[in-house]
């Protein structure tokens, strides 16, 4: 690569071996996996082989896998879906301040069709209160929607405390593990979720493709309506090459988390590290233990995000910007909002997602660049005062 | 993204940075909660403009909009000056993308904020300090309203589900 990229959440590079898998099932079947003859037949076997991997990396049963077209329609399918299926039970949803944008917009429009929302408040960690969870519900609740690990700042919540109380009044948890999966292990025994949603393209699987774990029992009401595709839950012809893809990169994840895991956690660590020795009046966001391991996000003061962004881009550094400016709305990123975090220092963040084939060097190539850049930044704006007069 | 590669030229290596210690006038405009703001410092020598330096915190477009704002008042006279327009800082740049046009309004702003400063202080009239200025916060739980039927409407709906008309992009100036 002509680049170091660090802004794997983005999107992940393909593994070599899912790019294989892709190629082989592209040359050898282009049958319906709903078609009884005999070319259909290869078709679905390799769809039920892509169900059973992606399973095996929830530990859950191969029947509750549905396949979607990536984590924003998993997202849309679990909360739209739940609260179609339920709207004779109630109106009522829980969710977090600090959701990813498709859990935000798809109760936007619930709330459009007269359903309630309550949306809970984080600590300064990024952090959902459980207990406070449990206060939020009313007769009325249907559905709880918390992520498992945030986007923006890397705090994992705690869903399995909060999928236990969702359970004790008998209410559907969902959980938004976009930004977890294929970079920590993901149990839904352990988490005891109804649902969760998950993209290939997180870790090293294609864009486009995502899955929807949902419980068997769990009255998701299906978005798109149509054949009897995916057990009645996603109708259409399945997008079968992709899904293929998101299967093999499954079956690798499930095998490399362990060490990658490790290894990640020591590069950001270096990378913390030298940032705050190299660097005066930084941030690191989120929380200081319960974290993604591959994801820093780091706000720097007196500057403005997306010109940082694109001055290391300049340098061969591709990381990703949260400030406002670099948004299509021009407003502050709602995460770091919610944390506490005021305007001005929320437009100076940088987030930096690490992945398989980061090394030490590319470390320490941002390390050696990126102290000059905010620097040259700095004297160039007119809020920096310099600490020496 | 997109930005041409006059903006890309202004932005990595910008003109005219830094202050003027004995300024004649003096221009800011934006505030970092916005997500850019600019201070203008200026030199006036028979009515021109003899020097001219920014500060800006804001992103690539509002950096190279700075750049590009001091290179075209440089040896202006202060009517000439007056009458630069954002839209002449954007076209002298090749173009903003769309969602950045708001970031061109910062440059002629400071500009023309920095030659009252200077007119102001020469007439003698009292001179509005920085920190009179308001602060642009956005408060928490503010609602959206549709600018054509003006009722409440959903953050980042993309039409009024009243009166049907497509929402403008909001920003925060």
């Amino acid at each position: 690569m002509a680049f170091i990229y660090l802004d794997h959440q983005s999107n992940t590079p393909l593994h070599p071996l899912v790019k294989e898998a892709m190629i082989h099932h592209m040359e050898t079947i282009f049958g319906n996996p709903s078609s009884d003859h005999q070319a259909g037949q290869p078709a679905a076997q390799a769809l039920d082989l892509a169900r059973s991997r992606v399973a095996a990396l929830l530990n859950a049963n191969p029947q509750e896998v549905v396949f979607t077209s990536g984590g924003t329609e998993s997202v849309n399918q679990a909360i739209k879906g739940v609260a179609i299926g339920l709207r004779e039970k109630g109106r009522h949803i829980i969710t977090s301040n600090i959701e990813h944008k498709s859990v935000l917009n798809s109760l936007r429009t619930l709330r459009l069709l007269d359903y309630r929302v309550t949306s809970l408040d984080v600590d300064a960690h990024g952090l959902v209160d459980p207990a406070a969870v449990e206060r939020a519900i009313t007769p009325e609740t249907i559905l709880i929607s918390v992520m498992l690990a945030n986007n923006e700042i890397g705090t994992i919540e705690p869903i399995a405390e909060i999928a236990q109380i969702a359970k004790k009044h008998k209410i559907v948890m969902h959980t938004d593990a976009v930004a977890a999966v294929g970079n920590l292990p993901v149990d839904v025994q352990e988490l005891g979720v109804n649902l969760l949603s998950l993209a290939a393209n997180q870790f090293y699987g294609p864009p486009g493709v995502g899955a929807l774990y949902v419980r068997k029992g769990t009255p998701v009401w299906p978005l798109l309506d149509g054949g009897t595709q995916e057990n009645k839950r996603r109708a259409g012809t399945e997008n079968l090459i992709s899904i293929v893809g998101l299967g093999m990169a499954a079956e690798l994840a499930k095998n490399a988390i362990p060490e990658r895991q490790v290894r990640l956690r020591a590069l950001k660590e270096r990378l913390e590290q030298g940032l705050k020795a190299g660097i005066p009046d930084i941030h690191i966001n989120g929380h200081p233990t319960r974290n993604l391991p591959h994801l820093l996000s780091v706000s720097v003061e007196y500057i403005e995000g997306e010109s940082l962004m694109l001055m290391l881009d300049d340098e061969g550094i591709v990381v990703a910007t949260r400030s406002a400016c670099a948004s299509g709305s021009l407003r502050a990123s709602h995460v770091l909002i919610g944390t506490g975090m005021d305007f001005a220092t929320a437009q100076g963040t940088l987030v930096f997602t690490l992945g398989e084939e980061n090394t030490a060097g590319d470390i320490d190539r941002v390390l050696e660049v990126m102290p000059g850049i905010v620097q040259n930044l700095r004297d160039m704006s007119p809020i920096y005062k310099k600490s020496a007069g | 993204m997109a930005y041409s590669e006059i903006v890309l030229d202004h932005f990595k290596n910008p003109r005219n940075v830094g202050e003027i210690t004995e300024a004649d006038g003096l221009g800011e405009v934006g505030n970092p909660v916005c997500g850019d703001m600019m201070s203008v410092y200026i030199k006036v020598e028979n009515d021109r403009i003899a020097d001219i330096k920014f500060k800006t915190f804001g992103c690539g477009a509002a950096i190279a909009v700075s750049s590009m704002i001091t290179e075209l008042a440089k040896g202006k006279t202060l009517e000439e000056a007056m009458k630069i327009k954002n839209s002449d800082v954007a076209k002298a740049l090749g173009g903003l993308p769309p969602n950045k046009l708001h970031c061109s309004n910062l440059g002629a702003d400071a500009l023309h904020s920095a030659i009252k400063n200077y007119l102001d202080r020469k007439s003698g009239k009292a001179v509005a300090k920085p920190e009179d200025k308001e602060l642009h916060l956005p408060e928490k739980g503010e609602a959206c309203y549709c600018p054509y039927c003006e009722k409440k409407v959903e953050e980042e709906s993309p039409f009024c589900i009243f009166c049907g008309q497509e929402m403008p992009h909001e920003h925060d100036h």
